[in-house]
């Protein structure tokens, strides 16, 4: 390629961002096991928890996958009233706050949760939650959302005009099933796995609680005890190479799949291709509204118990909650900043290292790279003063890869569509980030900063592990329960959860109005 | 836009920086303190206020996980006092070096067990034990024999040993009633184990939620159902082989920038005006104060006869051992 | 006087050459087969691609690696003339001053251009109310409001119908005699070509060549472009 496409003279903003996040990604890793003085060896048992690690990761992505599947289709080729509506409300399980969706699974599924109880009535074996295959539960409960809408991206981006030519040409559903959708999927699905794949690979909470014991430990409940229980660093360190290492594995095996970019485009769309009358409409609402119960339900659970309580909380909680909300809309701003700033460069075609960067983070472990951060600027600050600002910035980070699959593509079009006419008028800097990329990305900035919101509100995270005077809402949630406060607690839960999708909305509403 | 990012970080200033007395002359005694003691649930305000009331001085808590922050500060912390360690990881903290002698005299405390360490001061004490409903459960096991030979259906949540303080105290006292027999009752307690939570908080919240039959708490948790709940189903189960001594403990850093202050606050810990916050609002025994004084609903309470412990060489020394041995069992 | 000194420009296995000159005020049609270049010889004038020798002259000043904005030439692109998002008025009013803040004196020259062009009482509407002819008034207003030297059209009128077509070039033909500029005009239809343009370029075998009357070109095709136009 000898001819070169001009670049733009503003263009440092992107590579600078992105070499900051691979040095802070890495550099935290590397000043943990600094401070440790030199990596630690693994025992059988962090072995052990890799391979569940990566058994897990990979079951509940195809299970996720595979489930989605029928979802997306009957929401493909469905109409109905309020089926806008619940497409939004189906994703709410991805922003829900891991402690309340637990809680919330555990009032359904637990022993003494609704499925239990009828199968009892039944005179049926019960279902334990507990164990490996709560895990799972958990993280299809989690990925489902996820899954169901790039599938549906996928089903909604084959033409609209394949589907009338297939029905003049007087396809059956099985015509249209191998001609049309099996296509797409086999181009799609790969890459729902491997997103949902990645982000199973960190999960911590969830095996903590519905692990059910030792076997079901995850490289990053593994890191967590390094700290805790061995005060071990290096072996932390080395855990946290470990599940880089894995991520870029699967990656590496990977790279001819792409992960499904439209994360967060419009799923609104009305026009869609008609669907087959007789069982299948049957069959298809059947998956519609499993889908609801299993992705609502436990919502509701957790509403019903814990509504009624709200007014009763404490004013700390009320504080707490406060403080959480601005925390969580300082780590939406900053990444928004960073999210545009990196798309705007990888529109640009800047090198793929740039996206690759951007991505770090879904792999990253949030534990490593707090601990790392606090050894590196100790020097310079005190603990207290590092909580919340740390606090905010990783939750910030943790949101890049979700915010970017949303913004790359849309910047990339906005590159396509206007680059060209607003090179050609001189709209740089500010003039041009006002008037054109702020407007015309305001949908998936709006998206991703609801997201980015949601995701550092529930995020109790690395704040545990330094200490603070000043509690998040996630962590007075936990004092509550060290109290024997439980009701509290649910309650607590339920506001959480309310914030959480109500920031989100409100992000998403704002970009959808501007 | 930039208005609003302003606004933002401004509201974020006053709502995150709004730590109470920044701005006094007053000395500040820093203590490092878990997190549910320095909620305004726990003990903490009660001994913020009452240090205060003559100290001249202000009392900081600072919580968070205590041991691996110290640890990684080591002699930059900014802690003058440390306030909530545990007995089975004095050995790891002491080896650390940070920590000065407390200086009291442990001669007379209301403990079950002998107290002769000169660095780590027990506030307040509790035992291990599994509590039950007993509208839910009505024929608990009455020896931890009887409980590991319950049907496996009889379900209980513990904590993990590797996460959380009661989860160890749960290894130890397994290791104290058994012995090298361990594997063999873990290999029986292990069917009825419903899961293994991070913490003590998850655990308690399924046990009231229904989900298990008995949780690993302390002999003293249904103190807090009776005096705040009026709610008198909640036992703890009493067990002849005995059960697992645990105290929560103070100490001063060495290389404090208050030693009188600090030194202070340690002679304080053991006087009555101390120890008779700590029932009701650590909701464990006090740690130097006669039966007689105190609370009715702590006298009331059934108390095991044997008391097990471990120094804390033995407790380091089988702490691998005994979490292998649990591991083990737990991955058939 | 726009001069193109033996420049080169390759992208993948595609190479384009050209060593003419245009002389200022002409009009100037781009004519060749289709992915012969037409395209990228307007874009080396707009500033979206550099060649890999040679230089670009204006005036006898070299605007080889001057960015697209600060070139002395306006553009009107096949389609996304304009931004969805802004109103006709600020759509124009961008040729001014690209952060918009634009005082009074600049508001009046905005509504003043609209009501030249035809679409007086226009200026708040959004692109989309807008018929397509139309909205190429509100890009040919911008044009003329910034009233650079060099006008590059790349086929712009090509989804509107014959009549309306015809409008827009004789607008354009107006626009182009008010400001004295040199345009240069990709097309396909030799009769655009033979309407609007005195001269034409012929690109061929990967060269573009000087400028030569139209008529006589188009009356007397060279086998390449016979085959051409058909």
């Amino acid at each position: 390629m000898a001819a070169r496409v001009l670049a733009l003279r503003s263009g440092l903003g992107g590579p600078a961002v992105a070499a900051g996040l691979g040095a802070l990604i890495l550099g935290t890793l590397a000043a943990v096991a600094w401070q440790a003085q030199g990596l630690s060896g693994l025992g059988p048992w962090d072995w052990r928890a890799v391979r569940f690690t990566v058994w897990q990761a990979a079951l509940s992505a195809a299970l996720s996958a595979v489930l989605a599947i029928p979802v997306a289709r009957a929401l493909a080729r469905r109409r109905f009233a309020g089926r806008g509506a619940l497409v939004t409300l189906l994703g709410a399980p991805f922003i829900l706050p891991v402690i309340v969706a637990i809680m919330g699974l555990i009032a359904v599924f637990g022993r003494n949760g609704a499925i239990n109880e009828a199968l009892r009535g039944a005179g049926l074996p019960e279902f334990i939650i507990y164990g490996w295959q709560g895990v799972i539960l958990a993280h299809v409960f989690f990925n489902l959302p996820l899954s169901v809408r790039l599938i549906l991206q996928g089903w909604q981006a084959i033409p609209a005009e394949r589907f009338r030519l297939a029905e003049s040409l007087g396809f059956a559903p099985r015509d249209v099933a191998r001609h049309l959708e099996r296509p797409m999927l086999r181009a799609v699905l790969p890459g729902v796995w491997l997103a949902v794949f990645l982000v199973c690979l960190t999960s911590f909470a969830v095996a903590l609680t519905l692990g059910g014991g030792p076997s079901a430990t995850t490289v990053e409940l593994a890191i967590y005890q390094a700290f805790r229980f061995d005060f071990d660093l290096g072996k932390a360190a080395t855990l946290g190479l470990v599940q880089i290492g894995l991520c870029l594995a699967a990656m590496v095996l990977a790279r001819r799949i792409s992960i499904p970019a439209a994360f967060g485009t419009g799923l609104d769309q009305t026009q869609g291709p008609r669907g087959p009358r007789g069982w299948r409409v049957g069959t298809d609402a059947l998956a519609i509204m499993l889908a609801a119960l299993f992705l609502l339900w436990p919502i509701m659970a957790v509403t019903v118990q814990g509504l009624p309580r709200i007014p009763s909380l404490p004013p700390e909680v009320w504080t707490a909650a406060l403080r959480s909300v601005v925390m969580a809309l300082i780590s939406a701003g900053l990444a928004l900043a960073m999210c545009l700033t990196l798309a705007l460069a990888i529109a640009r075609g800047r090198a793929a290292w740039i996206e690759a960067a951007g991505m770090l983070p879904i792999i990253a472990s949030p534990l490593v790279l707090g601990t790392g951060l606090f050894i590196l600027l100790r020097g310079w600050f005190s603990t207290d003063a590092l909580a919340l600002p740390v606090t905010v910035a990783i939750n910030a980070i943790m949101a890049l890869p979700f915010g970017l699959r949303a913004l790359i593509p849309a910047a990339q079009a906005l590159r396509e569509d206007y680059g060209r006419l607003a090179d050609s008028l001189d709209m740089r800097g500010l003039a041009r980030l006002r008037h054109l990329t702020l407007p015309r990305l305001a949908r998936p900035l709006g998206f991703a900063g609801g997201l980015a919101a949601a995701l550092a509100m529930g995020d109790l995270g690395v704040i545990t592990l330094f200490a603070t005077d000043q509690p998040t809402l996630p962590l007075k949630l936990y004092q509550l329960m060290g109290s024997y406060r439980m009701t509290d607690a649910s309650a607590c839960a339920v506001l959480l959860m309310a914030i959480s999708f109500a920031l989100f909305w409100l992000f998403d509403r704002g970009g959808r109005l501007a | 836009m930039t208005k609003t990012l302003i606004s933002v970080a401004l509201l974020a200033a006053t709502a995150a920086g709004a730590s109470p007395a920044a701005a006094q002359d007053k000395p500040v005694l820093t203590v490092y303190a878990g997190d549910y003691i320095a909620s305004e649930w726990g003990p903490g305000p009660k001994i913020e206020t009452g240090f205060e009331a003559f100290c001249d001085c202000d009392l900081q808590f600072v919580t968070g996980d205590i041991l691996p922050r110290i640890l990684m500060e080591g002699e930059n912390t900014d802690a003058d006092i440390v306030f909530g360690l545990n007995t089975d990881v004095t050995a790891r903290a002491r080896a650390s070096g940070l920590f000065a002698p407390h200086g009291q005299d442990t001669t007379d405390m209301t403990l079950p067990v002998e107290w002769s360490d000169d660095v780590f001061l027990p506030y307040n004490w509790g035992e291990t034990a599994f509590i039950y409903d007993d509208t839910r459960l009505e024929n608990p096991p009455a020896s931890f024999d009887e409980l590991l030979n319950a049907p496996d259906d009889l379900k209980i949540v513990i904590q993990d040993p590797r996460a959380s303080i009661s989860g160890l105290a749960l290894l130890l006292w397994v290791k104290g009633v058994y012995g090298d027999q361990a594997p063999e009752a873990w290999e029986k307690l292990a069917p009825k184990v419903l899961t293994v939570t991070k913490g003590w908080s998850e655990s308690y919240g399924m046990f009231t939620d229904g989900e298990a039959d008995m949780v690993l708490s302390y002999t003293t948790s249904p103190a807090y159902h009776i005096a705040a709940e009026d709610d008198l189903t909640k036992k703890a189960a009493i067990f002849p082989e005995g059960h697992y001594f645990m105290a929560e403990l103070a100490a001063q850093v060495k290389g404090t920038d208050q030693p009188e202050l600090a030194q202070q606050f340690m002679d304080w810990i053991l006087t009555p005006d101390f120890q008779k916050t700590i029932p009701l609002a650590n909701w464990s025994l006090p740690a130097k104060l006669p039966e007689d004084e105190w609370p009715q609903v702590m006298r009331n309470l059934p108390r095991p006869e044997k008391t097990l412990f471990y120094t804390e060489e033995e407790a380091e020394a089988l702490r691998q051992p005994a979490l292998d041995e649990w591991l083990r069992a737990f991955s058939r | 006087m726009l001069e193109f000194r033996d420049t080169i420009t390759t992208r993948g296995d595609f190479t384009l050459r050209a060593d003419l000159r245009i002389e200022p005020g002409l009009r100037v049609a781009i004519i060749g087969a289709s992915g012969s270049g037409k395209s990228t010889l307007l874009s080396l004038v707009g500033g979206f691609l550099t060649p890999d020798q040679g230089r670009i002259l204006w005036n006898g000043q070299d605007i080889t690696h001057l960015p697209p904005g600060e070139r002395p030439a306006s553009f009107l692109f096949q389609d996304q003339n304009l931004f969805p998002h802004l109103t006709v008025a600020q759509n124009v009013g961008l040729g001014l001053r690209p952060d918009l803040r634009l005082n009074g004196a600049q508001q009046a020259r905005v509504s003043q251009v609209l009501d030249q062009v035809g679409l007086d009482g226009m200026a708040r509407r959004l692109p989309a109310s807008l018929s397509g002819g139309q909205q190429s008034r509100v890009a040919l207003a911008r044009v003329l409001l910034r009233a650079r030297p060099i006008l590059l059209l790349d086929e712009p009128f090509a989804a509107l119908g014959p009549a309306l077509k015809t409008e827009m070039l004789d607008l354009l033909s107006d626009i182009a005699d008010q400001t004295g500029a040199t345009v240069l005009m990709v097309t396909h239809d030799p009769r655009d070509a033979r309407a609007f343009a005195t001269e034409t370029v012929l690109i061929q075998d990967g060269r573009a060549d000087p400028p030569t009357p139209t008529g006589p070109l188009l009356d007397h095709p060279p086998p390449g472009l016979r085959a051409y136009l058909g």
